[in-house]
């Protein structure tokens, strides 16, 4: 009878702490969408503009006018299409458990995910325009990565693993600038993917 | 033997919404009153006492700001919460070994 009330509170204080203290409403689907959106994006920058010019390079090229802004153009889409999914699906799965989507948690973890990425962002805006365009991918991979590291103190910690992964990705990607953008898209694409299918099973 | 660890099961705890705010602010650096009441569940008054008790006890402390002109109060664990709700936690996993 005594054990049976320690065993309630026990398992009332875990309830409690992982609800307050970390945002776990976000929905694997998320995680899939997103991919898919990064795998076509990277397809449609490969086709309008990688295909026919050599910008992946360790140097600064001489970007004319129509391809900068199809790049700019095809990143706003992609960016704008994920943020939006990634918002649907995990508002969907929040109102589903009943949970607020819009609480402390979510913005604290929204906040510790901005600012690493709004760093990578305007850097990258920079080096586009400077035209070191070869730089740019491997550094969304890397910015990526750190936000979802600093991020998972506030979400599922397993969360760090896939920004890890997304590090090493963008590093790997520096090394072999030329192929960049196939690590962009294991990174953006398929490990994304990959994990978002991994917390979706575990529910 | 058995006796050693009971002592350490805390009072304060063993009431369920005691035991939910300590839980919530072991975890948080601070929250507000809402933010605990959503969590929790329970009425303003309700929270108010027991948020009350926890205080004269010292195990949690507060802070009074303004949130768009309107009073906001948050509370967070003291050192001395933090060590009382540990050893409670201790005694309880104990118990059930």
């Amino acid at each position: 009878m005594e054990k049976e009330k320690y065993l309630n509170d026990l398992s009332e204080i875990r309830k409690i702490m992982s609800r307050s203290a970390r945002f776990i409403s976000l929905s694997g689907l998320s995680g899939v969408s997103t991919g898919l959106i990064a795998l076509a994006g990277a397809l449609l920058a490969h086709q309008l503009v990688f295909r026919h010019h050599d910008y992946l390079v360790y140097e600064a090229m001489p970007v004319d006018l129509k391809n900068l802004s199809s790049l700019l153009l095809i990143a706003l889409g992609t960016l704008l299409l994920s943020v939006v999914s990634a918002l649907w699906f995990t508002g969907r799965k929040s109102r589903k458990e009943g949970q607020r989507v819009w609480d402390n948690q979510a913005k604290r973890l929204l906040i510790n995910l901005l600012i690493p990425l709004t760093t990578g962002g305007i850097l990258c805006l920079i080096l586009l325009f400077k035209g070191y365009v070869g730089l740019v991918l491997p550094l969304t991979l890397i910015f990526y990565g750190l936000a979802l590291v600093n991020g998972s103190h506030y979400t599922f910690s397993h969360i760090r693993y896939l920004g890890i992964a997304e590090i090493l990705l963008g590093l790997v990607a520096f090394l072999f600038i030329d192929r960049s953008l196939y690590l962009w898209m294991l990174g953006f694409g398929v490990v994304q993917m990959i994990y978002g299918m991994l917390i979706q099973r575990k529910g | 033997m058995v006796k050693e660890f009971l002592k350490d099961l805390d009072k304060a705890f063993e009431n369920r919404i005691r035991l939910g705010i300590m839980s919530a602010l072991m975890v948080n650096d601070q929250l507000d009153f809402n933010t605990l009441k959503d969590l929790l569940g329970v009425t303003d008054g309700n929270l108010a006492s027991h948020l009350k008790s926890l205080e004269k006890s010292e195990y949690i402390s507060f802070s009074k700001s303004f949130l768009e002109r309107k009073p906001n109060t948050s509370y967070a664990a003291t050192a001395k919460g933090k060590k009382a709700f540990r050893k409670h936690i201790g005694a309880i996993e104990k118990l059930l070994r």
